[in-house]
């Protein structure tokens, strides 16, 4: 490891800018001439748009237009797309609804588009948007996924009866019913993976801009893949060709999945800036991020294990019902299907498991991938289905675990994961060395001496990560590639900048993929600048999201490495007259080993790019570009353990102690590692303790601001306890698994796992709010 | 529309502008300090956080009215030339921000937390000043780091001068 | 928000002509609460009246056995009063519970009294201190000062001008804090006067807003003891029920959090 290598925890080089204001986030940008947006959207959950009255809007101060969903029909764009194909276990392909951008005819939730007004300032556009008169008839809503479900209930879609978008299933039925038959002891479990809102500090945003000379758009948008945009906005919306559309993803301020996908907003801002020919923005407010960005989770399940007589598992089975919202979202189908029901094994060695998946519309709004994406419903399904098991067992917790953990690599599991390493017995030991598991008999007692309830539980998770082989998801349905790209160049005089699909936005990419060439050439990283977000300069890449962009992009950017040092090696030998075989690259330098014959990197480049003395044959310049594609997933794993302390009188759940042991492979930026597992296990807390999007009967989204969704601040979350343990990947030349997701996947279970071990009820729903916590410990009025 | 006179990091301005605009937007819009950022549209996530008059205040919470007169500083305006506040070298140091947005607001309102107890501050108490900020990246563990650490170099600097 | 006039008023008599001259006028104090709302365009006022600036309106004075707010004073100031830390630790330390750091600065007793939210914190101890409310044309005690839900006795135009509290034998004030929006999910503050009268008042709990707490008052009267609180049962009947908390939840955290206020006040 060099002091900027693979394994250092150099301090970020984005952070100048961050933290002197200097950062250029969508809404930062100012652009000649620009309007301004203002949607006009539903009040009602489920409403036929029977006229759209304009004429006082546009009468008003400022206003350029007032467009609506008709116009948007009329001018051919198209809707937007679910990208992954999945069928039912009939075989009958998914059956979805038209999402337009703006609805010209049906509002199916809150929140949703109809007429957008354009004005020169926002509050103009604000006032004359409430000035737009819409004359709506309300239709009845179902809200929740049991009213989609129930007989007679209101329709969403002509095209899925029933509410109904599929009927899914995976595993082996006649195998776990065989195995169920044979079980000594099976243990049942109800439970509710709730509703979540992503939430990034910065609200979703664009600018559209038109150059109607070039008939070329322009589009700056806060995505976490700015290519997918280009490719989804110009194959399936019609808004132009991809060579005339340029997206550019300059700072975004957060993602976790809810900026992957290509909403109405920016589609409705690139079709008006053509039709008004000025550059349109729209910037979100909070309310508008509640009731329109992707939210996730939303499941409700039954799961039972069956047990032989020695506590190994004989099988798992799993019904649940997921909530898709109103319009299937761009990647909302594989979410609850091939990105969940995939990781039922958990860390279990589990001869058969059967798992039925029903994904329902509701008029709510519409879900898709957030930080963890699937994996954390598996991930908490089974750890609590095993603490809950460990007690009616009467067995202890890490004990049965660690009887039914695999234990031999690679393990093909029964749902098509096939993990290829790991040591589950090396991160459980660690975090029970580190929480003190031997003592909290004894401090259990001593809180319960002071008048506190004390509890721990575990949460043994693993992940499906480095998203992903390209023919194993495509073979089940995924419309795309889930490869990245990478480009090397080299300038004539020495510095380096790699072009990377990746997108960073707070993962630290500029540093990281930094670290990987310092390693590499004995470089400083600033010698090296990362470039990525603009479609005009990066190649097509996929975009971060998934915990990929080590494992995928790092490798697609070592592949582009390993293409440049071939080649400057060939020049360096040829001006040093040497042969290749021979020559070594240390601290910038391609030295010739054991001589004192060196070139330097700088010199090498420059002979690259003057072409005077070339290897015979040689292209003149030194770039070199990769697509790599993954072999397999990647298997992050590990142990949390959660040591909390309930106040009976109130319900309140404080942290004693969070201790976490992770295996993520190689890590490149050990500091950069830590914060993502912070941020992750904050948010996994959040999902136990806080966070939850509630609608009522009627389909309002009665969390709708910071007022009412809790998100967890300082003050509601512990100082972590991180630790690591290392089974490098065997899939791809770095050795990472990757760790953007872990802990919003695996901390939810080791939460709710310890407050029902402190109350001694181990029937708890999540938010297990200290309202939940105190009924749960004193019953019901 | 009215004609607002302030200071803000040490240049003085004068605006016209409509009596409804906020001070958030007068540092964004018209005097093109977008380092002040808006999160939420509740008063409660501090992106927004300026100095006002040596205070921490929400600069989507006041109208440009009330900050007639008054000298305000921003996150553009709290280094030296080249040379970082510690509160801004300790963020950088201790990994205290991911994506950046949230941090103009976090580093002014921990300088304030800071300037309010001296370098008596411990862990639990900077938790517990922070609740007017909210961080969706870091998880706030190094957050509540790079404060206490910049508390040191700022009593350090203190006692220095 | 929508346009608005912003006038900054010199003195008491000048922010009362300027709130008559407006159409439809409201004055602005710390602007924490009123400005979001505005923001939120639920009101639209034509003009507002700022009072942050009124020398008259700010500070705490200790005199005696009163303690006297003016009404403009921030929460801030008041907590951090090193005067009042000692005649009534229990209002200070309430102070310094509201809203968070950023808003403290701002806030002002005399905005969250008028504005009267069921869940903000000053209430309670209004009430339960006997204080009087103070406006520029007449003085209203504390128990005819609020009647429900974001509804006072002041007449259109009124302006608080200070708070005067009479100094207690005991105080105490304990808040459980909403998860999401760290106002009171239930407050209580508890208070003895010098000749031995208890009174309890709860903020949060109901949708009226602050109430009293006979029971509990009878039991401290009886016994100054948070145990002297163990066996009562506090109906849940008119209290609030959402998302974040249950009827009987709250009538729980009203006996749980006056037992905490009692420990709190010594």
């Amino acid at each position: 490891m060099g002091v900027e290598g693979i394994g250092a925890s150099v301090v970020r080089k984005e952070d100048k800018r961050f933290i002197t204001g200097k950062g250029r986030y969508v809404d930062d940008i100012k652009l000649q001439g620009m309007t301004h947006a203002q949607f006009v959207r539903s009040p009602h959950a489920h409403a036929k748009v029977k006229g759209i009255d304009s004429s006082a809007a546009l009468k008003m101060p400022g206003v350029v237009a007032v467009l609506t969903g008709q116009q948007i029909v009329d001018d051919k764009v198209g809707n937007l797309i679910c990208g992954w194909a999945v069928s039912s276990k009939d075989g009958t392909p998914m059956k979805m609804g038209a999402w337009p951008a703006m609805a010209p005819e049906t509002v199916r939730f809150v929140g949703q588009a109809v007429a957008v007004v354009i004005a020169e300032t926002k509050n103009q556009a604000k006032d004359a948007a409430e000035a737009v008169v819409v004359d709506y008839e309300e239709l009845p809503a179902v809200a929740n996924i049991r009213a989609a479900i129930a007989p007679g209930a209101a329709q969403l879609h002509p095209e899925a009866p029933g509410n109904v978008v599929y009927d899914w299933a995976i595993g082996d039925e006649a195998a776990v019913k065989d195995a169920f038959s044979k079980a000594a002891n099976v243990v049942t479990l109800e439970l509710t993976n709730n509703r979540l809102v992503p939430n990034a500090m910065e609200p979703r945003a664009a600018i559209a801009e038109y150059n109607d000379a070039e008939e070329h758009f322009t589009l700056y948008t806060t995505s976490q893949n700015p290519h997918v945009a280009r490719l989804v906005l110009s194959a399936f919306y019609n808004i132009a060709p991809e060579h005339k559309l340029r997206v550019i993803a300059p700072d975004v301020g957060g993602g976790f999945g809810s900026k992957i996908f290509i909403y109405p907003e920016e589609m409705v801002a690139l079709w008006a800036s053509k039709k008004v020919n000025r550059p349109v923005k729209w910037t979100g407010d909070r309310t508008e991020a509640f009731l329109t960005d992707a939210h996730g989770r939303d499941h409700v399940s039954k799961a039972e294990l069956a047990f032989d007589k020695d506590n190994k598992i004989l099988g798992l089975r799993v019904k649940t019902h997921a909530n898709f919202g109103a319009y299937m979202s761009l990647f909302s189908s594989s979410v609850p299907t091939y990105l969940y029901a995939t990781l039922l094994s958990g860390q279990y060695n589990i001869p058969a498991i059967y798992a039925e998946v029903m994904g329902v519309y509701t008029n709510s709004s519409p879900v898709d991938a957030y930080r963890g994406a699937g994996r954390p419903e598996a991930s908490f399904l089974i750890e609590r289905l095993m603490e809950t098991s460990a007690r009616q067992l009467k067995v202890d917790p890490a004990e049965l675990r660690r009887k039914n953990f695999i234990t031999v690599f690679p393990h093909q599991t029964p749902v098509i994961m096939a993990y290829d390493t790991g040591d589950f017995n090396a991160s459980l030991d660690a975090a029970l060395k580190t929480v003190d598991y031997a003592g909290f008999p004894a401090r259990q007692a001593k809180a319960k001496s002071e008048g506190k309830l004390r509890g721990i539980g575990f949460s043994c998770y693993i992940e499906a990560c480095g998203i992903a082989p390209s023919k194993a998801v495509g073979s089940l349905g995924a419309g795309v590639g889930l490869w990245e790209s990478a480009e090397v160049r080299v300038n004539p005089v020495g510095t380096i900048e790699i072009l990377t699909g990746s997108h960073s936005h707070g993962q630290g990419h500029e540093t990281t993929f930094a670290q990987l060439i310092s390693e590499r050439l004995g470089v400083p990283i600033s010698q090296v600048q990362i470039v990525h977000g603009d479609t005009d300069k990066v190649q097509f890449g996929m975009g971060t999201y998934g915990s990929r962009s080590l494992a995928v992009g790092g490798s697609a950017i070592i592949k582009a490495m390993e293409k440049v040092e071939a080649k400057a090696k060939k020049i360096a030998a040829h001006q040093l007259e040497a042969s290749e075989d021979d020559i070594v690259i240390e601290n910038g330098e391609f030295k010739v080993t054991g001589t004192d014959k060196s070139i330097a990197l700088p010199m090498v480049a420059l002979a690259a790019y003057t072409a005077h003395n070339l290897p015979d044959g040689m292209e003149p310049g030194l770039k070199e570009s990769a697509f790599y594609d993954p072999s397999n997933f990647t298997f992050p794993a590990g142990t949390y353990i959660c040591e909390i302390e309930v106040d009976p009188g109130t319900g309140k759940t404080s942290f004693v102690n969070f201790v976490a042991a992770d295996d993520f492979g190689r890590l490149i930026n050990p500091m950069i590692v830590e914060g993502q597992v912070h941020g992750g296990l904050t948010q996994g807390i959040g999902q136990a303790l806080l966070e939850g999007a509630v609608y009522d009967d009627s389909g309002q989204l009665v969390t709708a601001s910071f007022m009412d969704y809790a998100m967890p601040r300082a003050d509601d979350v512990p100082t972590y306890k991180l630790q690591h343990t290392t089974t490098l990947c065997p899939g791809n030349p770095l050795g990472v698994k990757g760790c953007g997701e872990a802990g919003a996947i695996g901390a939810s279970a080791a939460v709710i796992n310890a407050i029902t071990n402190a109350i001694g009820n181990n029937k708890l729903e999540m938010p297990a709010t200290p309202d939940r916590v105190w009924h749960a410990i004193h019953g019901q009025a | 529309m009215s004609t607002v006179k302030l200071t803000v990091n040490g240049r003085a301005v004068s605006a016209e502008v409509e009596d409804r605009t906020l001070l958030v937007h007068l540092l964004r819009d018209h005097l093109n300090l977008t380092g002040t950022h808006v999160g939420c549209d509740t008063s409660q996530c501090g992106a927004c956080v300026v100095h006002v008059d040596g205070r921490a205040v929400k600069s989507c919470t006041m109208l440009v009215g009330q900050a007639n007169g008054a000298n305000v500083t921003t996150i553009e305006g709290i280094s030296k030339g080249d040379e970082l506040h510690p509160m801004q070298a300790a963020f950088r140091d201790n990994h205290g921000l991911q994506c950046g947005y949230c941090t103009p607001g976090m580093i002014m309102s921990a300088i304030d937390i800071v300037n309010r107890h001296g370098g008596q501050l411990d862990e639990a108490t900077v938790r517990q000043e922070l609740e007017g900020n909210i961080c969706r990246c870091t998880g706030y563990h190094n957050i509540v780091k790079s404060v206490l650490d910049a508390a040191g170099r700022m009593k350090v600097s203190a006692a220095a001068e | 928000m929508y346009e608005t006039h912003y006038h900054r008023a010199s003195s008491v008599e000048d922010a009362a002509a300027l709130f008559a001259k407006g159409s439809d006028s409201k004055f602005l104090a710390g602007g924490q609460t009123l400005l979001p709302v505005m923001k939120q365009r639920l009101a639209a006022p034509t003009d507002v009246v700022d009072l942050a600036r009124i020398p008259a309106m700010i500070g705490v004075e200790v005199s005696g056995d009163t303690v006297t707010i003016k009404a403009a004073t921030t929460h801030y100031d008041v907590a951090t009063n090193t005067a009042l830390q000692k005649a009534i630790p229990a209002l200070a330390a309430l102070a310094g519970m509201i809203g968070d750091p950023a808003v403290r600065y701002r806030g002002t007793i005399g905005g969250s009294l008028a504005n009267n939210d069921p869940a903000a914190d000053y209430p309670a101890a209004v009430l339960a201190l006997n204080a009087t409310v103070k406006t520029n044309k007449r003085s209203i005690n504390g128990d005819d000062f609020f009647k429900g839900l974001f509804t006072t006795a002041l007449e259109d135009g009124e302006i608080i001008t200070a708070v005067s509290f009479p100094v207690p034998a005991k105080a105490g004030y304990a808040k459980f804090r909403h998860p999401a929006s760290r106002f009171a999910l239930t407050g209580v503050f508890v208070a003895k006067d010098k000749a031995g009268n208890v009174r309890v008042a709860a903020t949060g709990a109901s949708s009226s807003g602050v109430m009293r707490v006979p029971s509990i008052e009878q039991a401290l009267k009886a016994n100054w003891s948070a145990s002297a609180l163990d066996g009562i049962r506090i109906s849940a009947d008119g209290l609030l029920s959402d998302i974040h908390g249950a009827a009987d939840y709250r009538a729980n955290l009203i006996k749980v959090m006056a037992q905490r206020a009692v420990t709190e006040a010594g």
